[in-house]
């Protein structure tokens, strides 16, 4: 068994939702992961907020951000565990934020330092 | 009942509190920003709490999260290291000790002075029941378009006028001093009873919406009463009246949200805990020397919670009409008068003092004199409703006079 990174990438970050979007939102996004749970298959998870964020480039630049430099946003990942990157694949096709126009979910596998990679 | 989402739950509480807040503690001039975190923290929630699960004290948790957006807006903002950091410097306040105040004291002492500011003279009735909407309330622009029958474009633009406004006369968020409070009050009540009007015969089809602007209205109202500053007659009499008429709230619509007039509304769907709580409000009201017109207003709706006729209730509420008249006439209150004169002294008087009023505009005014000679001489009152029924803007209020129509052709008398 292999572990799987999704990653949701939003195309655009700042729009506005409605409390009832929110909600909608967030409900749909608990059911999933718990749908990933119950099949045993779910590791980890976390949102990444806004907040403290901080873009680092060469020569010691450092900006707030990433606001408006770059068209997609990382708004979260979580990590699963799948026998195949099929199996990932068919997980992520549940993610909410596909419900949006432009967003995506990037699975990748995790490397395990077994000397396969 | 259904159970109340959790975030549309917490962000009607929640957001005009944290709003109220950061507005005080940003200043009037700087709105947006105390939206946005306002907004910014509920996106977070919804962010986290899908992922981690929801914290054991979600209100907590919010007002942690703008605390922190709070505090990170100021280090990045430049303004701050310029204006405001130096006055803190002054004030001996070093910048991490730096808290927003989000106890139960300073959220509504935000609050009320909140109102104080939108309710300023400077600003236009309009633009206060916008602001007072979103800011005070919590709506969405979306809701507020819709229950002002407009586009979001408009009432954006109508709330930037207004915080732009707030800007120009260099509005600040506190309390009037003694010798204004009660001019100042008195601008306050107009948009919170305005508020509240707009939900009762809002042309907004959306029922639940309308109910919520309601109670929000009655909830500006009550903090006024719990802060002994403003806690004056004239405010509990507004709660008291709105209360009043709150209490017919599930008996004057019908399942396809039609108006459902007084006389033939199921007086056992009034809403017996509403009612009592404005007779306590209009007993705290009784005291002080002015009377107001929401005095006499909630004295008329006291009455009115007696369905049946009698004697004393028409020859009360005539009274009471007289006396507001005299303090603030305006036509409905001349028409409704006319009406309580009718059933106290009988119809055929009553014309007489209803074609002195003149109001040749006014629909009501013909669908009383309608009313007035049905029995008595019904072509007059046919010309009267057909001329009301023209003269009538919104579909619920044509659909009733075409019904009283219907009933005078039938040969039923209303």
């Amino acid at each position: 068994m292999d572990e799987f990174i999704l990653i949701f990438r939003h195309e655009d970050g700042s729009k506005i939702a409605s409390p009832e979007q929110m909600q909608v939102w967030m409900q749909q996004t608990m059911d999933w992961i718990a749908g990933i749970s119950a099949q045993n298959k779910f590791v980890s998870g976390t949102g990444l907020p806004f907040e403290n964020a901080r873009v680092v480039k060469p020569k010691g630049v450092v900006t707030d951000g990433p606001f408006g430099e770059i068209k997609e946003t990382i708004g979260g990942f979580i990590t699963v565990k799948a026998d195949s990157v099929d199996e990932a694949v068919e997980f992520a096709k549940g993610c909410p934020v596909l419900l949006g126009d432009g967003n995506s979910v990037e699975v990748r596998k995790i490397a395990k330092g077994d000397g396969v990679h | 009942m259904e159970q109340p989402q959790l975030i549309p739950h917490l962000f009607r509480t929640e957001y005009s509190k944290i709003t109220a807040v950061l507005c005080k503690f940003f200043g009037a001039d700087r709105i947006e920003i105390a939206e946005d975190i306002a907004s910014d923290t509920f996106l977070t929630a919804a962010q986290t709490w899908a992922m981690k699960g929801v914290p054991q004290n979600p209100v907590a948790w919010l007002y942690h999260v703008a605390q922190n957006k709070a505090k990170n807006y100021l280090k990045r903002d430049a303004l701050f290291e310029n204006k405001i950091s130096s006055e803190l410097k002054r004030s001996g306040q070093a910048f991490d000790e730096f808290e927003v105040d989000l106890s139960p004291q300073n959220i509504s002492d935000s609050q009320l002075q909140m109102m104080f500011a939108i309710c300023h003279p400077a600003i236009s009735a309009e633009a206060q029941i916008g602001l007072s909407l979103r800011i005070l309330c919590g709506f969405g622009i979306e809701e507020i378009a819709d229950a002002f029958l407009t586009n979001k474009e408009t009432i954006n633009k109508r709330l930037q006028r207004a915080k732009q406004k707030l800007r120009e006369e260099k509005i600040k968020i506190e309390f009037p001093g003694l010798p204004e409070i009660d001019e100042r009050l008195t601008a306050v009540l107009t948009t919170i009873y305005l508020l509240f009007n707009e939900g009762y015969y809002s042309v907004s089809s959306d029922q639940t919406f309308r109910k919520e602007l309601c109670l929000e209205a009655m909830r500006l109202c009550y903090l006024l009463i719990e802060n002994e500053f403003t806690n004056r007659p004239q405010v509990n009499a507004l709660l008291s009246l709105m209360c009043f008429h709150a209490s017919r709230f599930e008996a004057r619509m019908d399942k396809n949200g039609e108006l459902i007039l007084y006389n033939e509304q199921d007086s056992e769907l009034w809403n017996k805990e509403l009612i009592d709580k404005g007779k306590y409000f209009l007993n705290c009201a009784s005291t002080g020397q002015t009377l107001s017109r929401y005095h006499l207003e909630a004295a008329i709706a006291y009455w009115n919670t007696h369905q049946a006729d009698s004697k004393e209730k028409w020859e009360n509420i005539l009274q009471l009409y007289n006396q507001l008249l005299q303090l603030e006439y305006s036509p409905i209150a001349a028409l409704n008068r006319t009406y309580a004169f009718s059933k106290a002294n009988g119809r055929k008087e009553a014309i007489i003092e209803a074609e002195k009023l003149k109001l040749d505009e006014n629909h009501f005014y013909f669908a009383l004199l309608g009313e007035l000679y049905t029995g008595i001489d019904n072509s007059k009152a046919k010309e009267n409703i057909e001329k009301a029924f023209v003269l009538a803007k919104t579909r619920s209020d044509k659909l009733i006079i075409q019904r009283k129509l219907n009933h005078l052709i039938s040969g039923i008398s209303i």
